[in-house]
């Protein structure tokens, strides 16, 4: 019995300037499913996720959200279809608090549009048990917090909103082991509750231990997709450096 | 040394809190008492007079509407440079409006030509919002073209005659002789401001309890309520204070206070509690940020714009009410005391950070230096002088505490 995939890219591509950062790639996650998208810098890899996130057009192909055709013009699009993305600058404001983050552009407001501020930070603190991770205080301004507070914001944000897509570029890059050990744990978790996950990284080892499936792409194109207990991270290596499938897993 | 500094720092930060205030809003308040004190002492006691104070609220009001507006700019990292062109064009408008279109005695007269000036702000902001926002010029650029296109605008329209006299019940909008509202008025206007912040911190209370969210302790809502309370009933107080020369009678507050206070109120809460004011500061603080979140920051500026003209509008209406008269001249380089007014109020240029009371306070301090210097007979130059060294001390004082706290 196979579910049916949460997200399908089908023939995405886009250039700039006539460089295909993107050349025709299809791909799949399925729902729970924690997709590892390895790469060097400039494979592409952040390109095809900003067309599933809204920030970029495709110049070609379909996404398919849940089987259905899905339009995604913008980041409002996106998150609308319960498409959530934490970047590698996390995109937070760092001049703002955590509780306006996680709800900034999406502010629980009244008539008129005036915010309740306490509805808001009630909230916050319920998300953020919720994924077992804590803050100090939730008014501290972000530019305050810590690398891995601010992972906390971010993930918070994303999660809050009842993703059933989360995008995650390099999640662990700037955070210590400690830290890394707990967003590890939280991905896990996340992708138990039925939440596709697309982790982003160019080092294997970040997602090695935590992905299902791995794709690698290169020069805009995707190598290959492999279950991740199939393979060993050296065949993986191989995909990424030489471009080519290992001859046992080869499909 | 370090430790103890740093813990005086974080107590002061307690404080400030605890009143409802940041530290810096707090730290010019004091700056601003200084000044008054001082120039009340070096002018042998005529500045602290409810009749200079009443002189120098209304001074302060037109700066300060426009103040309110560009603090919201500039933490959008805008800049916006062509206010004080604005408010003379918009001024000589309303005149030519009323006084060769409209009948200048006609009882509709003057709330027709007060829409028709705010609508012609809204207009000149919209369209330079737009120019920044979808056409990618940069603002300072959009503003400072507006800065030469409408002052001359303002000769062109009206050949450079002064437009004079103007409807009597839209000169009372200006504050002069009959523009205050007496002293009974003032005591009710008191009473409903304390009101409000009764009703204000109550709400508050209310709503943390209903979410469950800390609440905070109950003697510091009482002190912030007894010291608002203060504050409005001097003020109240003041303003009583002063009769009109020639026939005695209280003056109470004047018009265009009441609108500045209104404006600062209102613009407060859009800054602090309405999505859009948020989404400015977010913007502000990292555009890029702002705009994965989902935020339309195109539209979003040109709102900013539009929103720096309707006061500008507003502000003209003031002007050009207590000068009786439309002139091509009026506002010229009030940009830059507007600017100075954010500025030292502690709006950052590098966008994300200001307060609106603080471009009160900082548009407060600007007119009293004036005013105080006035008092003490320092010529017109060396005043522009000073407060030109004082805008520069006031950023670099911020520069260093900015820096500090982040160290």
């Amino acid at each position: 019995m196979n579910p049916e995939p949460l997200v399908q890219f089908r023939g995405i591509t886009k250039t700039f300037g006539g460089v295909h950062a993107v050349d025709n790639v299809s791909l799949d996650l399925m729902p729970g499913e924690v997709l590892g998208l390895l790469g060097h810098n400039g494979a592409g890899k952040s390109t095809l996720v900003k067309i599933l996130s809204g920030v970029f057009l495709a110049d070609a192909g379909e996404i398919r959200i849940g089987g259905e055709p899905a339009v995604i013009r913008s980041t409002r699009d996106a998150k609308a279809l319960g498409i959530e993305t934490i970047y590698q600058n996390l995109a937070l404001s760092e001049n703002l608090d955590a509780v306006a983050n996680l709800f900034l552009g999406r502010e629980i407001s009244g008539r008129f549009g005036f915010m309740n501020e306490e509805a808001m930070e009630e909230a916050a603190r319920a998300t953020l048990h919720r994924i077992k991770l804590r803050l100090p205080s939730l008014s501290n301004l972000v530019a305050s917090l810590s690398g891995g507070q601010r992972q906390a914001v971010a993930i918070a944000r994303a999660v809050h909103f009842n993703a059933r897509v989360l995008i995650m570029d390099e999640p662990t890059a700037a955070l210590g082991p400690e830290e890394t050990r707990k967003v590890g744990a939280l991905i896990r978790e996340l992708a138990s509750q039925g939440i596709g996950i697309i982790l982003i990284s160019h080092d294997i080892h970040d997602v090695f231990d935590l992905a299902d499936r791995l794709s690698v792409m290169k020069n805009g194109r995707v190598v290959g997709t492999v279950a991740t207990h199939e393979v060993d991270q050296d065949q993986v290596l191989a995909m990424i450096i030489a471009g080519t499938m290992p001859a046992r897993a080869a499909r | 040394m370090a430790v103890a500094s740093a813990r005086l720092r974080t107590l002061s930060d307690h404080v400030a809190q605890a009143a409802g205030l940041d530290a810096r809003l707090l730290g010019m308040m004091i700056v601003l008492l200084a000044i008054w004190l001082g120039f009340d002492i070096l002018t042998g006691g005529i500045f602290l007079t409810a009749r200079n104070l009443f002189n120098l609220s209304l001074q302060v009001s037109v700066v300060g509407i426009m103040a309110c507006g560009m603090v919201l700019v500039i933490v959008a990292r805008q800049i916006d440079l062509s206010v004080g062109s604005q408010i003379g064009f918009i001024g000589v408008f309303g005149a030519l409006l009323q006084s060769e279109i409209l009948p200048i005695d006609g009882a509709a007269t003057w709330w027709i030509t007060c829409l028709a000036m705010l609508a012609a702000g809204a207009i000149i902001g919209a369209v330079q919002g737009a120019l920044v926002a979808y056409a990618g010029i940069p603002s300072f650029v959009v503003t400072l073209g507006g800065l030469l296109f409408f002052r001359n605008a303002a000769y062109q329209i009206n050949e450079g005659r002064t437009i004079s006299p103007l409807n009597e019940t839209f000169q009372l909008l200006g504050g002069g002789l009959n523009g205050t509202i007496g002293a009974v008025w003032s005591w009710i206007v008191g009473l409903f401001a304390i009101a409000a912040v009764v009703l204000v911190v109550a709400r508050s209370r209310r709503r943390r309890r209903g979410h469950k969210v800390a609440q905070r302790p109950l003697s510091m809502d009482a002190i912030m309520v007894g010291v608002w309370t203060l504050v409005i009933v001097g003020f109240v107080m003041v303003m009583n204070g002063y009769q009109q020369p020639a026939t005695g009678i209280v003056m109470g507050i004047a018009i265009p206070v009441l609108i500045l206070m209104a404006v600062v109120v209102a613009m407060s809460l859009i800054a602090r509690k309405h999505r859009f004011g948020r989404h400015v500061f977010a913007m502000g603080g990292s555009g890029e940020s702002a705009e994965l979140a989902g935020i339309n920051t195109r539209w979003l500026l040109v709102l900013v714009f539009t929103v720096m003209g309707v006061l500008c509008g507003l502000a003209s209406i003031v002007v050009t009410a207590r000068l009786n008269a439309g002139a091509s001249v009026t506002g010229t380089m009030t940009e830059l005391n507007v600017i100075a007014a954010a500025v030292i109020g502690g709006t950052s240029l590098a966008g994300g950070v200001g307060t609106i009371y603080g471009g009160l306070v900082g548009a407060l301090i600007m007119q009293s230096l004036e005013s105080g210097m006035i008092l003490m007979g320092v010529p017109t130059p060396m005043q522009k002088m000073v407060l030109a060294l004082v805008l520069i001390l006031a950023v670099w004082i911020d520069m260093t505490y900015r820096r500090r706290r982040l160290a």
